[in-house]
């Protein structure tokens, strides 16, 4: 399915649409007051975007620094190639320790390895203990967006999950009283947990150390009373330095949320005493991504979700309508490197209006790159049939100016004599759906140049 | 100084008077702009929809028709835009990158080369304006809300200093309307959301008539509020320059 026709199902149920969209608006507004407040934010751009582009350039050499520090430091480092490597390398990891209940703190690399379905199979325990991630995973749902996984829900449709799994009283939709059924929940789940799952915003491969950004310092509590810290990492998270790192989390909260920066900004360089840290590092596509010059930048990605706040067309279809783990416009051009088949459409949901590459704090061209996707899609042939073979016939036909001024003349033509039923027909004309066609004028720009002018 | 008009395929059949306005207000403004009659269109619908290939006879031809005059000027910053960026796809002889640097929107032709910053006139009506994505963001004819609260640019410059215009302060700023090329066609129901919740930001703020430097953001929008028969009229920036009256 394209994700036109995803979005049109989101865009028909028009109540929610508003109401996505004026809640993700307001998140783009809170942004944009705590970005004018730094006044050398456009630098920490430029810094950032150059920090990332450097790192991507020595990958390799910054990654072998990394796993020899954190080595160092006592923590087990592994590599998996792919999800299917990754998420056999965690289960392995949790069998080796026996254990059955495991807490995991939001990541989207283990969404993108699909690794719940994965020990939920093999018969392990799994909560996400964000609170948006916990919601829809309840609700069986993948995340909508990356940094407010359960945005298309409202209280109501909370209140409703909650009632039905977590015992809370029907029809109670207080944000308060369901937080607090949330977090009774989750305290039971993280004292019995044996193993913590968390991502990695940040890695520093000077010091081996793993960064961790949240707002509910649900990944702290996870990793603090559980025995085993697992790391999931894909290898575009490194920088290089520590004293790199001031330069993203004073873009990452504000570019996501408006905060100054994220409530805990918590550092794992190494287990306590009796425990042990593991941490996973994922390829999972990302060299190949890597040897596209193109679309190498889309690799600088910090998972704000700036873009996705701003993007209109996200805002009107919802985070499901991209079908793929990230969605919106950073989704539109991660995901055809992993399938460009299934995910064709993507790059084309967008009118490329530049928003998304504005708001981005490493400056990634991602306008840019859809346009190049596309490019890359209709060589490929993974275009409708009708698109391909109307663009080539306008190809000639634009590229001839007897044709085009003929073609005009009878266009404008057929609109005026041809009855409003047949012209606005919307079984062979999408544009009639909503809008009107322009009235046709008697005469053409050229025409009335040919007659007046000359 | 020798300037050709370009005026987009769109524009050239169904909007001639958009056409005629830019060349009168060039007229006024001492430029004998000419209308070369081979000229076709930009190749960009083809382009965004991923065809490049094909688009590339277009673009020669309008390398052909264009490259011996001083400047291209065209009321369109979509089409400028992606003269000015995506014919990188031809072999970079000197006449495509004259073209290439030569094309101008026709604001930023009147504001940056002939050095306007005001025309006379009375316009005395509530004025929304519709900057075009591409003439916003890519040709940076405004200031952007992505980097700074300060609202600026030639076009509103130019328009506020009309007698008796007001302009309007709408909620979002600089969002995009919707049209996308063949994206209104290919996401329609998206497309159509999002132009009619951008006439409902002007028409919350009072906006009588929504102008633009981009026809086709306007054709859109313009189709948009005569299916619903809501009251706005819409012009081309060009044409309230040129001195309509409405």
């Amino acid at each position: 399915m394209s994700h036109s026709a995803r979005a049109a199902t989101f865009v028909a149920d028009a109540e929610r649409t508003t109401w996505h969209d004026e809640t993700l608006w307001f998140v783009r507004q809170k942004r944009d007051k705590a970005v004018y407040a730094v006044p050398e934010f456009q630098q920490l751009r430029e810094l950032a975007s150059q920090i990332k582009d450097h790192t991507l350039s020595r990958l390799d050499e910054y990654l072998q620094q990394f796993e020899a520090a954190a080595r160092r430091n006592g923590v087990h480092v592994h590599w998996a190639a792919d999800a299917q490597e990754h998420n056999a390398l965690v289960l392995d990891l949790i069998r080796r320790h026996g254990a059955t209940r495991i807490v995991k703190s939001k990541s989207m690399l283990t969404e993108e390895c699909h690794l719940n379905p994965h020990l939920i199979g093999h018969g392990i325990e799994v909560i996400d203990t964000d609170l948006g991630e916990r919601i829809i995973q309840l609700r069986e749902e993948a995340p909508s967006h990356l940094v407010l996984p359960a945005i298309h829900l409202k209280k109501e449709d909370v209140g409703d999950t909650f009632h039905r799994h977590l015992g809370t009283e029907k029809g109670n939709h207080d944000p308060q009283q369901l937080t607090e059924a949330a977090r009774q929940h989750l305290r039971a789940k993280f004292l019995a947990a044996e193993v913590a799952i968390s991502g990695v915003n940040f890695a520093v491969a000077e010091t081996g150390g793993v960064v961790i950004c949240t707002n509910e310092g649900n990944a702290d509590l996870g990793v603090n009373l559980a025995k085993v810290h697992i790391a999931s990492m894909g290898i575009e998270k490194l920088i290089p330095r520590l004293t790199d790192l001031g330069v993203f989390t004073r873009l990452l909260a504000r570019s996501a949320t408006g905060q100054p920066v994220t409530t805990y900004t918590s550092h794992y360089t190494q287990p306590a005493e009796g425990r042990e840290m593991h941490i996973v590092i994922v390829d999972n596509g990302r060299t190949q991504q890597l040897g596209r010059p193109d679309f190498r930048a889309s690799l600088k990605c910090i998972r704000c979700g700036a873009c996705m706040n701003t993007c209109p067309v996200y805002r009107r279809s919802g985070g499901h309508s991209y079908d793929f783990t990230v969605p919106g416009p950073i989704g539109a051009i991660l995901s055809p490197n992993i399938d460009l088949k299934k995910h064709s459409s993507l790059p084309f949901a967008s009118t490329l209006c530049g928003s998304c590459t504005d708001v981005c704090p490493v400056k990634i061209d991602i306008h840019t790159q859809l346009y190049k996707w596309r490019q890359v899609l209709a060589e490929a042939g993974e275009i409708p049939t009708a698109k391909k073979w109307s663009m080539k016939f306008m190809g000639r036909f634009l590229a001839s100016p007897k044709a085009f001024g003929l073609g005009g003349k009878m266009a404008r033509t057929g609109l005026r004599l041809l009855p409003y039923q047949l012209t606005h027909a919307t079984a062979f004309n999408a544009w009639a759906v909503a809008r009107e066609l322009p009235e046709p004028p008697q005469q053409s720009f050229r025409d009335w140049y040919r007659e007046t002018v000359r | 100084m020798r300037v050709a008009l370009f005026i987009p395929c769109y524009v050239d059949q169904f909007y001639p008077q958009v056409g005629i306005a830019s060349l009168q207000l060039l007229q006024k403004l001492g430029v004998q702009a000419h209308f070369p009659a081979q000229q076709t269109c930009c190749g960009q619908p083809l382009a965004n929809s991923g065809c490049e290939r094909d688009a590339l006879p277009i673009y020669r031809h309008f390398v052909d028709t264009f490259h011996r005059y001083d400047y291209i000027v065209a009321p369109s910053g979509s089409c400028v835009y992606h003269v000015r960026q995506h014919f990188d796809k031809l072999a970079q002889t000197p006449e495509v990158q004259h073209v290439r640097a030569a094309t101008y929107d026709l604001i930023d032709f009147i504001t940056q080369v002939l050095g306007v910053t005001e025309l006379p006139g009375r316009f005395p009506h509530k004025v929304g304006l519709h900057l075009s994505c591409h003439g916003q963001r890519g040709l940076h004819q405004a200031n952007e809300s992505e980097i700074t609260p300060v609202r600026d640019g030639q076009l509103r410059r130019l328009l506020a200093s009309l007698d008796g215009i007001e302009l309007t302060e709408l909620d979002r700023n600089d969002e995009c309307c919707g049209f996308g090329g063949t994206f209104c066609i290919s996401e329609a129901a998206i497309s159509a959301r999002m132009g009619q919740d951008r006439v409902q930001d002007h028409l919350r703020n009072g906006t009588t008539v929504l102008t633009g430097g981009d026809m086709s953001c306007l054709m859109h929008l313009q189709g948009l509020i005569r299916r619903r028969q809501l009251p706005l009229k819409v012009l081309h920036a060009v044409e309230i320059l040129n001195g309509i009256s409405c």
